[in-house]
C-alpha cells in the first residue's frame, strides 16, 4: 500500500481536540493523524465521540480547544463549505443526496456549471460521466433520478460527488452498513482505487474484520479521548477490543436461570411476511423467556419486530397469548399486553420536551385516570416508584428527558412498560449508544423482568450481547430465519458465519 | 460520557431568563399597552365600557383561539376556522332553523361547526391528506356553501328568538354574558389540555407522533377529534357572533383564521406541535385586541393597525426563539 514515509508532515493532523455541549465533554482530547493515500480507520463503541470528530472535521462543529492542521498548516473549517475548499468531503451514513433530482445534478451540486445562471446539462452530465466512470462505475446513467438507485449505486454516487470537490481526504461514516456483501467488496475496490491516486480515506465502521481488509492504520477513541493513535491495521482483534472497552471482559451479562420447557406460550408467530423485506418468519416465545434476533442491518430484523408489534402491516399471523394481534394498530397491541422500546430512542419513542415522569406514564395514560380525568397524585407516585426501580438518574421526575444520558433516556422508555399485566417486551437495540457501566444494568434490568415472567424478544447488532443476553437466537439473513439454537450452543464466530455468509455459499450452512 | 448528567444550568442572558417564568414578557407587554392607552387617551381608555368592549371583541375570536391552540398544540393547523364560523351562523339564522327558536339554533351552530371540524380530521387522518391543504379546501367550500345558503344575503336574527341577542345586551356584574361563555371556554379548554389523558395524548401527538403511536395512542383518532373541537369551537363562536350582530351571514369571521393563529403564536405554542398553552394563547389574543382598540381610540389608520400587528408576531417569535435557543 503506498504509503508515505512517516518523516514528512501528514495530510492531516488533529491535536488535542476537545469539544463540549451542554451537560457532556464530547471530547476531551483528541489526537488523530491522516497520510496522503492511507486509508484510517477509526475506533470507537457507541458514544465514544466519532461522530463528533468528523463533524468537526466536515466543519459542521467547531472545536472548543485543539488545532487542526493540513500539510502541516492550521486551518480553520468554520463551515462544511469551508472543509470542502479544503479538500474535505465527508459521506455520511444516511447519504445526504436529493432524491428527486439527477445523478449528474447531485454530484455537482453546490457547484454547478452555468451560463448566465442557466445550467449546462450536456457539460455537467458529462463531468458527472467522468467522474463516475473513474469510478469504475461507468454503467451509471448521469441522468437517472437518484431517488430509483439501490443504495449501493447511491454510494457511488456521494463518492464522485467527493470526487468532484477534488477532495483529498473522504471521511467514510460507516459506509458499509446499508450495502450486502458482495457490494461491500465493490466499496473497496473503489476505496483502493483512490487512495492510489493519493486520496486519504477516513474509515469508520463496526465491523472489525473489514477494518483488517481494508484498513492501513487504526486509531482508537474511548469516552471521548484517543487511546491508541496509528496502530497497525493488523494489530489483533482482541487487542483493538480491549482497548475499545478499556477492559479486557467486554461485557457483564445476570446469569441466566435455568430452562423451564413448561412456561406457557406467550408469542406465537406464524408465516410472518412482508413482501422484500423478510418471508415466512415463524418462531415462539415462552414466559420468561429472552429471545434473541440476530443479523445484520438491512437483514429485516427490525420490521420483524414491527409487524409483530402491529406497528407495520404484514401478512401472517401474530398470536398473543393465544389472541390474535390487529396488524396496523399498535393501541390493540399495548392494551393486549406487549411493549415496545423502539431501534430509535428518540425519533421513536421519547417526548423530548417533556419530563421523565410523563415519558414514563405515557403508554398507560388510563391507567392513571378516571373517566379521562388524570389523578395526577398516583401518576407522580408511580413515576416516582419506576424511577427508583431501575435509578433512572438523576431523581427527579420533572426534568425533560432530554437533559438524560443515553443510558437514563433507555431505562425511561423501559419504565414505560413496567406495568401490572404486560406479556411480551420488544427491545429494539436496547443498549444503542448507552455506555458499558450502564449497559449491565440495563441487562440485570431485562433479565430481572424475565424472571417475573415477562417474554422478551431482543434485537441487537452486536452479537456478544444477543449471545450474552438471550436464552435462545433467531439468527436472521435476508429476511429469514435461518438458524435457532440455545444461546449456549453459539459462539461469536459461528453467528458471525451464518449471517453474512452469502447467498451462493448457503449450501455450505447447516 | 459518564453516566451522572451534569445538574448545573448554565448562566442565561436575562431576556432568555424571562422566559421561564410563564407568560411574563406576554404580561408585561399587555401592561406597556395599557400604559401607551392611559397616556394617550386617558379619558377613553380605562373606562368601563371601553374595556367591556374590548373583552366583548375578544371572545368570538378568543373561543376560536382556544380550538387552534389544542389543534397547533397537536401539530396541525386550522385555516377554516373563520369560514365554519360564518357557515354556523348562516345556518342557524336560515328561516327554516329559525321557525325552532333559539335553543335549536344554537344547537344547529354547534353542530355544524363540529361536523366541519370532523370533516377536516377525518380528511387530515384517514385521508393523509397535509391539514393546510385540507382545511384551506374547508376554508373556500364552507365559505362557497354559506354564500349558497344565504344568496349571499345577511340574514337577520328574527324578533322572536331575540334571546339570542341577550347573550350581548344582559349584563351580569356589568359584563355581557358572551364574555362569560368565553370565559368558561377557556377554563373547560384549560382544563381539558391540563387535567386529562386527553390533554396529555394532544401534547404527546404534537411532540412526537410515531412515539405516541408506538406508546400505543391512537393518533388518528385522536387527530380527528383535535380537529372536531377546533370546529365546535367555531360553532359556539357562531352564537356568539349572532349574538353581536343579531345577523348570520357569509362574511362573518373574514380572516379570523390569521388572527388566531397570531395569537396562539404569539403566545408561546410552538408551530411544529408538542409545546403551548392556552394562558398564553388568551394573552396573545388580548394583546392583539387591545392594539386594534388603542388604534380605533387614536383615531389612526386600519393600514398602519396591520403593519403594527405584523411587527408584533415578528418580535414576539423572536424573543421565543431567543429563549429557546438558550435553553437548549
Amino acid at each position: 500500500m503506498p504509503v508515505s514515509p512517516p518523516d514528512t508532515a501528514p495530510l492531516l493532523a488533529m491535536r488535542g481536540i476537545v469539544k463540549r455541549f451542554p451537560g457532556v465533554r464530547a471530547l476531551d482530547g483528541v489526537d488523530l493523524e491522516v497520510r496522503a493515500g492511507e486509508v484510517h480507520c477509526l475506533l470507537g463503541q457507541n458514544g465514544a465521540g466519532k461522530s463528533t470528530l468528523i463533524k468537526i472535521l466536515a466543519g459542521a462543529h467547531q472545536p472548543d480547544e485543539g488545532e487542526v492542521l493540513l500539510d502541516g498548516e492550521p486551518v480553520r473549517l468554520a463551515t462544511p463549505t469551508a472543509a470542502m475548499k479544503q479538500g474535505i468531503a465527508t459521506i455520511y451514513q444516511e447519504l445526504d443526496l436529493v432524491d428527486g433530482l439527477s445523478v449528474a445534478e447531485n454530484i455537482l451540486l453546490g457547484h454547478e456549471r452555468t451560463s448566465f445562471g442557466f445550467t449546462r446539462r450536456g457539460e455537467t452530465n458529462r463531468i458527472a460521466a467522468d467522474l463516475l466512470r473513474r469510478l469504475g462505475h461507468g454503467e451509471i446513467p448521469p441522468g437517472t433520478e437518484v431517488g430509483r438507485l439501490p443504495p449501493a449505486a447511491k454510494q457511488v454516487v456521494s463518492m464522485a460527488r467527493a470526487l468532484s470537490h477534488d477532495a483529498r481526504l473522504i471521511v467514510m461514516d460507516e459506509p458499509s452498513a446499508a450495502l450486502a456483501h458482495d457490494e461491500v467488496a465493490n466499496l473497496f475496490r473503489i476505496i483502493r482505487e483512490i487512495t492510489a491516486q493519493g486520496v486519504a480515506v477516513v474509515y469508520i465502521s463496526h465491523r472489525l474484520e473489514e477494518i483488517r481488509e481494508i484498513g492501513d492504520r487504526v486509531t482508537v477513541l474511548k469516552d471521548g479521548r484517543t487511546v491508541a493513535v496509528g496502530l497497525p491495521a493488523t494489530t489483533p482483534t482482541g487487542r483493538v477490543v480491549s482497548l475499545m472497552t478499556g477492559r479486557d471482559v467486554e461485557y457483564v451479562f445476570p446469569p441466566r436461570p435455568e430452562p423451564g420447557g413448561d412456561r406457557p406460550e406467550v408469542l406465537r408467530v406464524e408465516g410472518l411476511t412482508v413482501p422484500g423485506v423478510f418471508a415466512d418468519v415463524s418462531f415462539s416465545v415462552r414466559a420468561g423467556e429472552i429471545v434473541g434476533l440476530a443479523g445484520l442491518v438491512g437483514s429485516g430484523r427490525s420490521e420483524i419486530i414491527e409487524a409483530v408489534y402491529g406497528a407495520r402491516r404484514a401478512s401472517g399471523r401474530v398470536l398473543l397469548d393465544g389472541r390474535p394481534v390487529r396488524p396496523g394498530h399498535t393501541t390493540t397491541s399495548v392494551r393486549l399486553g406487549m411493549g415496545l422500546a423502539p431501534e430509535e430512542r428518540k425519533a421513536q419513542a421519547l417526548l423530548l420536551d417533556q419530563s421523565v415522569a410523563r415519558n414514563i406514564t405515557l403508554a398507560g395514560l388510563t391507567r392513571y385516570a378516571r373517566l379521562g380525568w388524570m389523578d395526577r397524585r398516583r401518576e407522580a407516585a408511580e413515576a416516582a416508584r419506576l424511577i427508583e426501580a431501575l435509578d433512572i438518574r438523576p431523581r427527579d421526575p420533572r426534568r425533560p428527558v432530554k437533559t438524560l444520558s443515553g443510558g437514563n433516556q433507555q431505562k425511561a422508555v423501559l419504565a414505560r412498560w413496567l406495568v401490572e399485566g404486560r406479556r411480551l417486551l420488544l427491545l429494539d437495540e436496547p443498549t444503542r449508544g448507552v455506555d458499558v457501566g450502564a449497559r449491565a444494568e440495563l441487562y440485570a434490568v431485562i433479565r430481572r423482568l424475565a424472571d417475573e415472567g415477562v417474554a422478551v424478544l431482543l434485537v441487537s447488532s452486536e452479537v456478544p450481547e444477543v449471545l450474552g443476553l438471550a436464552d435462545r437466537v433467531l439468527v436472521i439473513r435476508e429476511g429469514r430465519i435461518v438458524h435457532e439454537a440455545p444461546a449456549v450452543d453459539l459462539d461469536e464466530h459461528r453467528v458471525l458465519d451464518l449471517v453474512m455468509v452469502s447467498t451462493n455459499e448457503e449450501s455450505h450452512v447447516d | 460520557m459518564t453516566e451522572a448528567t451534569p445538574t448545573r444550568v448554565a448562566r442565561r442572558p436575562f431576556l432568555g431568563r424571562i422566559g421561564e417564568v410563564p407568560h411574563v414578557g406576554l404580561v408585561a407587554a399587555l401592561v406597556l399597552l395599557a400604559i401607551v392607552g392611559l397616556v394617550t387617551r386617558p379619558e377613553n381608555f380605562a373606562t368601563s365600557s371601553n374595556l367591556v368592549s374590548i373583552l366583548a371583541l375578544a371572545s368570538t375570536i378568543g373561543v376560536i383561539t382556544v380550538g387552534m391552540t389544542f389543534v397547533i398544540i397537536g401539530g396541525g393547523i386550522d385555516l377554516s376556522v373563520g369560514a365554519v364560523m360564518a357557515m354556523s351562523s348562516v345556518w342557524a339564522t336560515t328561516l327554516a332553523t329559525q321557525s325552532y327558536g333559539p335553543a335549536v339554533m344554537i344547537v344547529c351552530a354547534v353542530l355544524v361547526g363540529t361536523g366541519a371540524g370532523l370533516v377536516n380530521g377525518f380528511l387530515i387522518s384517514y385521508g393523509r391528506m397535509v391539514p393546510f391543504i385540507a382545511t384551506l379546501a374547508m376554508l373556500v367550500a364552507a365559505r362557497g356553501l354559506a354564500q349558497r345558503m344565504s344568496n349571499q344575503r345577511t340574514q337577520l336574527v328574527q324578533q322572536a328568538n331575540s334571546a339570542i341577542v341577550e347573550l350581548s345586551t344582559t349584563r351580569v356584574l356589568g359584563l355581557p354574558l358572551l364574555v362569560y361563555v368565553f370565559a368558561l371556554v377557556v377554563v373547560l379548554g384549560w382544563i381539558l389540555l391540563n387535567r386529562t389523558t386527553f390533554g396529555r395524548r394532544t401534547y404527546a401527538v404534537g411532540g412526537n407522533p410515531e412515539a405516541a403511536r408506538l406508546a400505543g395512542i391512537d393518533v388518528r383518532r385522536h387527530t380527528m377529534l383535535l380537529y372536531g373541537l377546533s370546529g365546535l369551537c367555531c360553532g359556539i363562536a357562531a352564537v356568539l357572533i349572532m349574538a353581536r350582530t343579531t345577523t348570520g351571514s357569509s362574511t362573518h369571521g373574514d380572516l379570523y383564521e390569521l388572527d388566531a393563529i397570531a395569537a396562539v403564536i404569539i403566545g408561546g405554542t410552538l408551530l411544529t406541535g408538542g409545546r403551548g398553552t392556552i394562558i398564553g394563547s388568551i394573552l396573545g389574543l388580548l394583546i392583539f385586541t387591545v392594539i386594534t382598540n388603542l388604534f380605533i381610540l387614536n383615531g389612526l389608520n386600519t393600514s398602519d393597525q396591520l403593519i403594527a400587528k405584523g411587527l408584533i408576531i415578528v418580535v414576539a417569535v423572536l424573543m421565543q426563539r431567543r429563549g429557546a435557543l438558550t435553553a437548549t
